[in-house]
């Protein structure tokens, strides 16, 4: 029998995060990294950003979205250390860091998120 | 060939000549390559930034303007310019690929690429739109 490869996976959730983070991360980076704190635009206050975050689809959409994304990260960046800086020795190490990342990073954006009120 | 890309412990002397470590600076093409792979490092930077917002939202008024006080700052300013040209270099060369990944046939034709790639580019306006909608106006 074949071994079972989990390569297939990894290419799935890459593939997944890196459809979610084009449809999604350009605006929502738009207006929260220049367009609010450069006065283009006005912020949203406070009570109506709570508002958004406290529906249960946005919490789902945003925590999709983080954790599709870093596993897309975890992918491409680890690709890219072993295709660009050709670093293949380290490979374990590489492996451990980028998808240890993207579940750190996931089970932290879980806890965030369920965190608010 | 191992399909797994690792080192196989003792193998024989491959004739081949040794590539060097900046070989993507020798082609535009390679450099375009390295660059588009390179913005997924932005990509997890803006998750960092989005779980910072959602913290500060949870905690409160005074986070949440302490927030907005930071991400005037230069440096993030600096950092998020940066990023959004990465993420927006992601986006338009990850829709384009997108009819080389996917083949679509329909009523046993295959689906022109130019539509997929179009439908992709209509999802991310919409997309786009959603956003807007939900976090501009009154």
């Amino acid at each position: 029998m074949p071994k079972r490869s989990i390569e297939p996976l990894l290419w799935l959730v890459f593939s997944a995060g890196g459809v979610v983070a084009a449809l999604l991360i350009p605006s929502l980076l738009f207006v929260f990294g220049l367009a609010f704190p450069l006065g283009w635009l006005s912020p949203p206050s406070h009570e109506r950003l709570l508002g958004i975050l406290e529906h249960p689809l946005t919490r789902a959409v945003v925590f999709l979205l983080c954790t599709l994304s870093l596993f897309h990260w975890a992918h491409r960046f680890r690709y890219t250390l072993y295709d660009g800086l050709q670093i293949k020795h380290l490979n374990e190490l590489i492996n451990l860091l980028c998808y240890g990342g993207a579940i750190v990073g996931t089970v932290v954006a879980g806890y965030l998120l369920l965190q608010v009120p | 060939m191992n399909d797994s890309p690792m080192y196989t412990k003792d193998h024989p002397r491959w004739l081949r000549s040794r590539v060097s470590t900046y070989w993507w600076l020798e082609r535009s093409a390679y450099l375009t390559f390295i660059l588009r792979e390179l913005s997924s490092i932005f990509v997890a930077w803006f998750v960092v930034y989005l779980l910072v917002l959602v913290r500060a939202v949870s905690q409160g008024e005074g986070s949440y303007q302490q927030f907005l006080e930071w991400s005037r700052s230069p440096a993030v300013l600096f950092l998020n310019l940066v990023s959004l040209i990465f993420v927006v270099f992601h986006a338009v060369t990850w829709f384009n690929l997108a009819p080389r990944a996917m083949v679509v046939h329909l009523a046993g034709r295959r689906v022109p690429g130019v539509w997929i790639a179009a439908s992709n580019y209509i999802a991310w306006v919409l997309s786009s739109a959603v956003v807007a909608w939900l976090l501009l106006g009154e």
